[in-house]
């Protein structure tokens, strides 16, 4: 088993952190955990990150240091959570003003603006974690062809909807943030909705496809 | 209603804040202040988690609809309720037509203003705190403007006289923890760290205070992967200049933690105005949590003493 550095950051957040690399087994390890931890009284609130999680101890009196060692316990025993992967479809219109970058990111990849919308539009993502904005989802899965770096000069606005490439990384902007990621489309699709239950159109452990709308490249 | 005659530079609404979301990326939001939250609240007879206004450098002017009981606390500003002067850290009556204003203040970044009976605003994912960035909560999910009318709530309570309490203090020695990256950090940049006074930047906010100092340099390179964030933690950007997260940070982050500053302290930083000197000090698990007694022995401590008043 993958071994794991439980520490305190703060007085109250307890980390569990995994020895690299990541890999999809152990994140779905950390979503199984997630859930476990969520129905425990004393935790207030559970935060998965790649390949980590942090716990926010509801009453950090009551023996915070106690937590780190429960935590590691936990980790031991926790079991790969392999709920059924919900299937959820992103249409995204490529190219155009709602993705300025596209033509770049074909450039670096030595390939036509076409190719890169049918390797994006092709592969499943999986969501490791929501971060970043309400409802930004972490996805892995990006074809190595595709990986880009960031723009040299960060946008002060990326326009919620973007669809982006930053480094190994895909993702959807869900509202309106500065960002240095390549944008190669834009989806009309809300990710986050505060009057929704839950807020947020995706979760840890969705298995995410992007549709190419016929308005834009494809 | 409250009548919003001139905003400032910025008021929002807030709370505690919007606990257990941050799995879906959602920000805690809430007053920076806490403790000049509650004891505002606890003035006014209200609910210690009741939306308030945050007011940034006063500037501020509000005319109320219907009579009832206010209390202003935080920053030391010079307030009026028609001319007459308003102390901080009091519950005092107001008229309906009485215009409140508050000018800059001479100390403290951060006004608390609560009103007896609330502020009648729809809470939103369990909070009514503003959150700026997603643009939703607290009014409209935006600061205020002048002329926004903002509903108040049903007075709860009746009071017989005025009343005050003695506001906790602050200062700018901030209690931290060492982060759990500390040891990737240089000797040099681990004593500069608590050694050397950092200045608050003028691009601080709500997300996070950014301080200027000495470079911090890091012994090792690695690269982290992004992690869950709470307020208080310091994390190092490569350009070595640490930043404080505040109540509106990103719900993860990759940058490396070269501190914590502890839950009491806090508030001490929200009330820190830009460009003064701000010290770290290195503390201990046990100080921290201690700390963190104290001072909600001295909030008990203002709830008791109001409730004994009240009575007598």
């Amino acid at each position: 088993m993958q071994r794991a550095r439980c520490y305190l950051l703060g007085e109250r957040a307890v980390v569990l952190e995994l020895e690299p690399p990541v890999s999809l087994v152990s994140q779905q390890r950390i979503w199984g955990l997630c859930q476990r931890l969520q129905q425990n009284e004393q935790i207030a609130e559970v935060i998965p990150g790649m390949n980590n999680l942090t716990l926010l101890l509801r009453d950090p009196q009551l023996k915070a240091l106690d937590a780190i060692e429960r935590l590691q316990r936990w980790w031991e025993e926790s079991e790969v959570l392999l709920a059924e992967p919900r299937q959820v479809e992103i249409p995204v219109v490529y190219g155009g003003a709602g993705g300025p970058d596209l033509a770049e990111v074909a450039r670096a990849a030595d390939l036509t603006s076409q190719q890169v919308v049918e390797l994006h539009s092709s592969a499943d993502y999986v969501v490791y974690f929501i971060g970043f904005q309400p409802g930004f989802p972490y996805l892995g899965g990006l074809d190595e062809r595709l990986h880009t770096p960031r723009r040299a000069e960060p946008r002060l606005v990326v326009p919620g909807g973007s669809v982006g490439i930053g480094g190994s990384q895909t993702g959807i902007y869900p509202l309106a943030a500065p960002g240095g990621w390549q944008l190669i489309g834009h989806t009309p699709l809300s990710l986050f909705d505060p009057q929704q239950q839950p807020p947020t159109l995706l979760r840890p452990g969705d298995s995410v496809r992007f549709v190419p709308q016929r308005e834009g490249v494809c | 209603m409250l009548n919003i005659l001139r905003a400032g530079l910025m008021t929002s609404v807030q709370d505690r804040g919007r606990h257990g979301w941050r799995q879906y990326g959602i920000s805690l939001s809430g007053a920076l202040d806490e403790p000049s939250m509650r004891t505002a609240n606890m003035l006014v007879g209200n609910a210690e988690n009741s939306a308030v206004l945050e007011i940034v450098l006063g500037q501020f002017k509000a005319e109320f609809r219907r009579d009832g009981w206010f209390a202003l606390t935080g920053a030391s500003c010079s307030a009026e309720l028609d001319g007459q002067p308003v102390w901080t850290g009091w519950r005092l009556p107001v008229k309906k037509g009485q215009v409140l204003s508050l000018s800059m203040p001479t100390r403290g970044m951060r006004s608390y203003l609560a009103v007896n009976g609330g502020f009648a605003i729809d809470a939103m994912l369990g909070s009514h705190s503003t959150d700026l960035k997603a643009a939703f909560g607290g009014w409209q999910g935006r600061k205020l403007q002048d002329g926004d009318q903002l509903p108040l709530g049903k007075p709860t309570r009746r009071f017989g006289h005025r009343a005050g309490v003695r506001q906790l203090l602050w200062g700018n020695r901030i209690r931290a923890l060492p982060g759990p990256e500390y040891n990737e950090f240089t000797h040099d940049a681990q004593d500069a760290f608590w050694r050397n006074p950092w200045q608050l930047s003028p691009q601080s906010n709500r997300m996070g205070y950014r301080l200027q100092g000495s470079p911090l340099q890091r012994s090792v390179a690695r690269e982290l992967l992004s992690h869950g964030l709470v307020p208080g933690v310091v994390q190092v950007p490569p350009n070595g200049q640490p930043i404080v997260l505040m109540a509106d940070a990103q719900t993860t982050g990759g940058y490396p933690r070269i501190a914590c500053v502890i839950e009491a302290d806090l508030y001490q930083l929200a009330q820190i105005r830009l460009g003064e000197p701000i010290h770290f000090i290195r503390c201990t698990l046990e100080e921290a949590l201690l700390a963190k007694q104290q001072q909600q022995r001295s909030l008990d401590q203002i709830a008791w003493g109001l409730a004994h008043e009240d009575r007598s």
